[in-house]
């Protein structure tokens, strides 16, 4: 017994807090969305227990995966976590790229790239609405303006003002944001591959191209694993740029997390809960193989 | 209620490593006044939610704040303004504070079906009372407290009053494309003559912006399509919006919409009503705080600017009014009482409306110590039969308001046409 | 791939440096210049919206306007940048109050975790790690009312002690994950030869594991002084403009109900965004070195 404590008391006495605030902060917390979920509580009178609440299992799910409404959100959270995570992932392995050998300035560089993620949307939310107006032509301002302005002007287009693609758009911003970051992730992993490896590769002959197609890039495929990751969870936070750039009532660019919103406003809890499990269920089935895979990744 | 029993065992089993942190972390200078619980008429202070944090709004609530502290010096005023804007999560404070029944001592809400949800919840107290204490019965005009009224009891008190139907139209825009600026047009359809020029003349003919403002257009045009009755109706369950009549203010609607911006889902109001004032659009239909932003301007009524009810709404008064509760578990409800009356009385609702640009609710308000605009709507409030505005809360509860707008956003982006639109209307108000 | 490793095991030769001529040497120059070219292109691009965040800053109420966001201002004004900082100035300091001991714990706790979890193999242990990681994506819009009854049960003072405890919990996932992986990479041997010399696993984490940890922990504090700067949902349900930090009062500043005032909001965006830039700038070295030392591969 008392080895038994010796051998499990340390480690638990160190993870427990962690575990304990978990399970009330986030499995706690699941449990009563999830239980709000399966009833039909979508007025304020049944909010406050003056009107009685009924079970009703999963007949929200089934109203609400059968919507056209949010069908159209959970299309648009597609193409914009696509997006979102393409274009932080393109932006970020090519500056880390540029980078990578010695280059004067490095650091100047590196520090604006990064910039972006300090600013709040909370306030850089109305510079990229002003960004991406849809105005075109004579009227155009933002960056349809620019575009016309150094010769570009066959780039302008109506930015997010498109009910089919129109969300693209928003995640331009969150690019901005988050390209610095994955930079920074990959420029790490470029440093961290032993300059052995890169004279052994010089040696055999290899030129650049070949030395970094070859021998870098498979190299960095984890890191790249841990950004899919780490950037993917921010693509939840589509909410904070589409409060501030558009608004939760463009339908053009709501998403899930917008109808929780709008949902939950109109004291509909039962449905702003489904709409709740409905994302984390989407998050399960992305992250579990992932899970698995460093699983297996470990055990060689 | 086993919710909450659940989660006071959760809480319990919490205790240890909370205090932990609590324990690192409470530098905090300010200590708030533990959970009172006092109850009574309690008066010492009154903590007041508003979404009036900047610019006139700001200016507003300080000048109400200076009476207030003038008439019930024994009450602190607790300042509880978060901004709307990107904080529209403000609402949603507001509701998990109500909702875990800790909830500010008074909160401002649009006057009407705003409150309905609030009220089916049991989460307001009927200050009927305090009308008859005030004497506001008779300081209010009965129409709006009509309005008001909810099977016999009255949940808010009102502190101003904005006008929705009003066009505002750059003179020498109008001029440049051949118009008379001191022309009116009784229809819709005279207006449309006009905007044609406007249009021919190379200028934005009408400036909208965001969703909520093509609502508010959209509300003006149905009030004015189908006239007080059938508009009132339409809240009421008495005007089908399957019907024609409701087809034909839709096709109208859709020619209005024809007319403006195309990056109005860019822009919030006033950018829609700057570009009347930088003369590059003609008309603009929106709520009279557009005044604040041509008087910011510098702008002089009817040299620079002219104004006047959209067409087809002479005589209608289409009304929102911002307005303050006492909420259920109110902690300090005798400190709510005296700023209901700070709010209600004419000295108060004079200072605050000078510096907002509303107009007084009370009747005895001299209009002689406003400016031109607020003394025409003072006139107008006076005589004008009042409805109540859709986009801004007063018509629908939040929900079919909800509904309503993502359909207006649907059609107008193009995701619909026109028989979706009409349908997807119907499906909001049975909703 | 094999080429290379196998080319490893060999003794290393006098590498011959490739591109010794002048041709090879041109084409070095050449692609140098593009490389650069690429880099400023870059920078003018990620700082477009900078540009404009930071000409308006300077336009008096009539000039900020989204049709005039080009151009410099008609008249150059201070007025937004000293109405920012007196707005700005008392919640500036409650955001360092929050954010310093809220990145400090849940990197302390994130540290404990990552070490339990990549060094004690009991079973089970990758069911744990899963539960903690899933909390990273929880959407906390869903679970707002019952968090707002949970803490107002709690006692724990509204404002910045409750923020605190908030982002220390909700930033768990993360800085465990990050710990975690760096902990995998740490050699098994440094491990080992404490536990021969008998240290327990407390000593050992605290002599041994922790000393080695800093590039981790500047990794963790990067992220989580971002989050806690930047995070408004939080600030909005758990704090007021009076005790809250600065993006509550950012929001206040520039959204009325009605009225919004572009000059001021912007200033106040950049005035907010640079204590974060100043630790980017600090921290920026030891943040890719810390992420170089294994934090990042999963």
């Amino acid at each position: 017994m008392p080895k038994n404590i010796r051998r499990w008391g340390p480690p638990l006495l160190l993870v427990s807090p962690s575990l304990i605030l978990l399970a009330v902060f986030v499995y706690g917390l699941l449990a009563i969305n999830a239980k709000t979920s399966g009833t039909d509580n979508h007025t304020a009178a049944q909010t406050t227990g003056r009107a009685p609440v009924q079970w009703v299992w999963f007949d929200n799910f089934v109203d609400l995966l059968g919507s056209e409404s949010f069908q159209h959100s959970l299309k648009n959270l597609v193409i914009y976590t696509v997006v979102f995570l393409a274009g932080t992932m393109f932006f970020g392995f090519l500056w880390a790229f540029l980078l990578d050998r010695p280059v004067r300035f490095e650091g100047w560089f590196r520090s604006i790239y990064l910039f972006p993620m300090a600013v709040s949307f909370v306030a850089s939310g109305v510079v990229w609405r002003w960004l991406l107006n849809s105005n075109q032509g004579e009227a155009a301002s933002g960056l349809n303006r620019l575009f016309q302005n150094i010769g570009l002007g066959f780039l302008q287009n109506n930015w997010w003002n498109n009910p089919d693609w129109g969300i693209a758009a928003i995640a331009i911003p969150a690019i901005w944001q988050m390209s610095g970051y994955v930079m920074a992730l990959f420029l790490a992993g470029f440093r961290g591959i032993p300059e052995e490896l890169r004279e052994a590769a010089r040696v055999d002959g290899a030129n650049e191209w070949q030395l970094y197609r070859h021998v870098l890039f498979p190299q960095l495929s984890p890191v790249a694993l841990s950004a899919v990751i780490i950037v993917g969870h921010m693509s939840l936070k589509a909410f904070d740029l589409i409060m501030s750039i558009s608004k939760p009532a463009n339908y053009q660019t709501k998403v899930p997390a917008i109808d929780m919103y709008q949902f939950k406003l109109s004291f509909d809890y039962a449905n702003a809960a489904a709409v709740g499990v409905i994302l984390l269920v989407i998050v399960a089935i992305l992250i579990v193989p992932y899970l698995v895979h460093i699983n297996r990744a470990e055990k060689h | 209620m086993r919710t909450r029993r659940t989660l006071t065992a959760l809480v319990a089993g919490l205790a240890a490593s909370s205090l932990l942190l609590a324990a690192c972390s409470s530098n905090d200078p300010e200590t708030p006044s533990g959970t009172g619980g006092a109850g009574g008429d309690d008066a010492s202070e009154v903590e007041v939610f508003t979404w009036w944090a900047s610019g006139s709004e700001k200016l507003g609530l300080d000048a109400l704040v200076q009476v207030f502290e003038e008439q019930h010096p024994d009450t602190k005023f607790v300042n509880g303004a978060i901004a709307g804007g990107a904080g529209s999560a403000a609402k949603e404070l507001l509701q998990s504070r109500l909702q875990a029944q800790d909830p500010p001592d008074t909160f401002q809400a649009h006057a009407g079906a705003e409150l309905t949800d609030y009220i089916n919840a049991g989460q307001l107290e009927d200050v009927s009372n305090l009308y008859d204490e005030f004497g506001l019965r008779d300081a209010f005009p009965k129409d709006l407290v009509d309005r008001l009224t909810v099977d016999g009891k009255i949940y808010s008190v009102p502190s101003n009053i904005h006008r929705a139907n009003v066009v505002w139209a750059n003179p020498s825009v109008l001029e440049d494309a051949g118009l008379d600026p001191k022309a009116t047009y009784a229809t819709l359809d005279d207006w449309f003559t006009a905007l044609d020029k406007v249009k021919a003349s190379g200028k934005t003919a009408l400036s909208i912006a965001t969703t909520w403002t093509q609502v508010h257009l959209f509300e003006t045009v149905l009030l004015s399509s189908l006239g007080t009755d059938k508009y009132n109706g339409l809240w009421d369950g008495s005007t089908d919006w399957a019907g024609a009549d409701v087809t034909k203010a839709l096709e109208n609607f859709e020619k209005l919409m024809s007319y403006t911006n195309t990056d109005r889902d860019g822009l919030d109001w006033p950018d829609a009503t700057q570009q009347v004032i930088d003369g590059k659009a003609g008309f603009n239909v929106m709520g009279d705080w557009a005044e604040a932003a041509f008087q910011e301007a510098k702008k002089q009524a009817p040299a620079d600017y002219i104004y006047f009810p959209v067409p087809g709404t002479d005589g209608v008064f289409d009304f929102l009014a911002d307005s303050f509760t006492l909420p259920v578990g109110s902690k300090h409800p005798g400190g709510t009482k005296n700023w209901l009356n700070t709010i209600s009385s004419l000295d108060g609702q004079i200072a605050f409306n000078k510096a907002k640009g509303s107009i007084p609710a009370r009747k005895d308000a001299q209009p002689s110590e406003f400016s031109a605009y607020q003394q025409s709507a003072m006139e107008s409030f006076g005589q004008d039969t009042i409805v109540s505005s859709l986009a801004h809360g007063a018509a629908a509860p939040v929900a079919t308001l909800n509904a309503i707008s993502e359909a207006v956003s649907k059609f107008t982006t193009g995701a619909g046409d026109l028989a979706t639109f009409q349908s997807d209307l119907v499906a909001a108000n049975a909703g | 791939m094999t080429t290379a490793f196998d080319s490893l095991t060999e003794p290393i030769k006098a590498a011959p440096r490739t591109g010794g001529g002048t041709a090879g040497r041109d084409r070095i120059t050449v692609s140098r210049t593009v490389k650069y070219v690429l880099l400023l292109l870059f920078v003018a691009i990620v700082l477009i919206p900078v540009y404009v965040l930071l000409v308006t800053s300077f336009k008096g109420p009539g000039d900020a306007d989204p049709s005039r966001a080009w151009s410099l201002p008609q008249v150059w004004t201070l007025d937004n940048w000293t109405g920012a900082w007196a707005a700005l100035q008392a919640p500036l300091w409650r955001t360092i109050a929050l954010v310093v001991p809220s990145a400090l714990i849940s990197a302390v706790l994130g540290s404990m975790n990552g070490f339990v979890l990549a060094r004690w193999r009991f079973r089970g242990a990758d069911l744990v790690f899963t539960l903690i990681l899933f909390g990273m994506f929880i959407p906390y819009q869903a679970v707002m009312i019952p968090l707002v009854q949970l803490m107002l049960n709690s006692g724990i003072p509204s404002g910045i002690p409750t923020l605190i405890v908030l982002h220390v919990i909700y930033g768990l996932p993360i800085t465990t994950l990050i710990f975690r992986n760096y902990y995998m990479s740490v050699p098994n041997e440094l491990v080992e030869a404490a536990r021969v010399d008998g240290a327990g696993m407390l000593r050992t984490y605290w002599s041994v594991v922790l000393p080695i940890s800093v590039p981790s922990f500047v990794v963790v504090l990067i992220w989580q002084f971002t989050s806690a700067w930047n995070d408004f949902l939080f600030a909005v349900f758990f704090s007021s403009s009076r005790n809250g930090p600065v993006t509550i009062a950012l929001n206040n500043l520039a959204n009325g109900a009605m009225l919004t005032d572009y000059g001021i909001s912007m200033s106040g965006a950049l005035l907010a965004s640079l204590p974060t830039l100043l630790v980017y700038v600090l921290l920026g070295k030891y943040f890719i070195g810390g992420l170089m030392s294994g934090s990042v591969k999963g």
